[in-house]
């Protein structure tokens, strides 16, 4: 009887968890504000391959737009992969006191892409990019804002004219392959994810309206 | 807000979509290239009384570094410390590792 209180008990407060990530609390976010960014190259449950590397070089203009000091991602990229961590899986293991210490950033940006690239389906293409994202002080780690945000955008053939259709839908996959959907959408989704969702980032000191949004 | 619109912070010029390119293989340029367009963008930031964005000295000394040009990626992350000393940590610690470079 006791336990199953207590499985009651816990059960509660795992619906409390969840449900205080998803409201407008900024307050933790105002007590370790962060100064510095340092994006971790995000995690890819897509298939397309070429979606980490996308992804992280749209990181850093809303970022610093926002107002915040970005790492340069390349850089530290390739400085985490020469000191033992060849891939985005195990640079987000990274202790947090080794990148106070070794890189001295105040917050770790983590993103996931859950969807990234451009279907066809006959005479339509569709291009999307999903991404979910944590910002975690690095002195503490406590989470100080999470983000989701889905970019998409489908181009359809001409009309009733399945021939015209066919042609366009054609055409759409060469200038596809040529300037690249995926990437344009990334950019969207990631403008989207730190300053257009309905719960961005908050502004960072380098902006001019810094502590303007502060509630 | 957009990256693109008047009110932006920094004077962009090529350095996200390098970092792009450079991951894709799309770049057919050289790294000499990808310099000298970083160099141009960083001037031009200037004559434009706008400020490079945060990341991209520390980028173009990583560049120069690969050319093993060891003074100039060292004068590069000094500049990147100095333009913004959130970097300070990181900086240091490749311009110490630039020194134990015979």
């Amino acid at each position: 009887m006791k336990h199953g209180l207590r499985l009651v008990g816990l059960s509660v407060c795992i619906t409390l968890l969840c449900g205080c990530a998803a409201p407008r609390d900024y307050t933790q976010y105002y007590e370790h504000f962060p100064q510095s960014i340092l994006v971790i190259p995000p995690l890819n449950e897509s298939t397309d391959i070429r979606a980490t590397y996308s992804v992280l070089s749209t990181m850093t203009r809303p970022l610093a737009e926002r107002g915040y000091y970005v790492f340069p991602v390349a850089v530290v990229d390739q400085f985490l992969q020469e000191n033992g961590l060849p891939t985005p899986g195990e640079m987000h293991q990274i202790p947090l006191d080794k990148v106070d210490r070794i890189i001295g950033a105040d917050a770790v940006l983590y993103v996931t892409i859950n969807d990234y690239g451009t279907k066809y389906l006959v005479v339509d293409s569709s291009t999307q990019v999903s991404l979910t994202a944590r910002l975690v002080d690095v002195k503490t780690g406590i989470q100080l804002w999470s983000g989701h945000a889905v970019y998409s955008e489908s181009s359809s053939g001409g009309g009733n004219n399945i021939i015209a259709a066919m042609i366009a839908a054609a055409l759409n996959q060469v200038i596809a392959d040529t300037t690249d959907q995926a990437h344009s959408a990334a950019e969207e989704a990631s403008a989207q994810l730190i300053s257009r969702s309905g719960h961005p980032m908050l502004n960072g000191p380098y902006h001019p309206e810094f502590k303007a949004d502060w509630k | 807000m957009g990256g693109c619109s008047s009110s932006s912070l920094y004077y962009w010029g090529h350095y996200d979509e390098q970092v792009y390119q450079m991951y894709n293989e799309l770049d057919p340029s050289s790294v000499e290239g990808q310099v000298e367009q970083l160099e141009n963008d960083v001037r031009k930031a200037q004559s434009k009384g706008m400020p490079a964005p945060p990341g991209v000295r520390a980028h173009l000394g990583f560049l120069y570094y690969k050319l093993g040009k060891y003074d100039s990626a060292r004068d590069a992350f000094i500049a990147e410390k100095e333009t913004f000393p959130e970097s300070s940590v990181l900086m240091d610690r490749f311009i110490g590792k630039l020194e134990e470079t015979p």
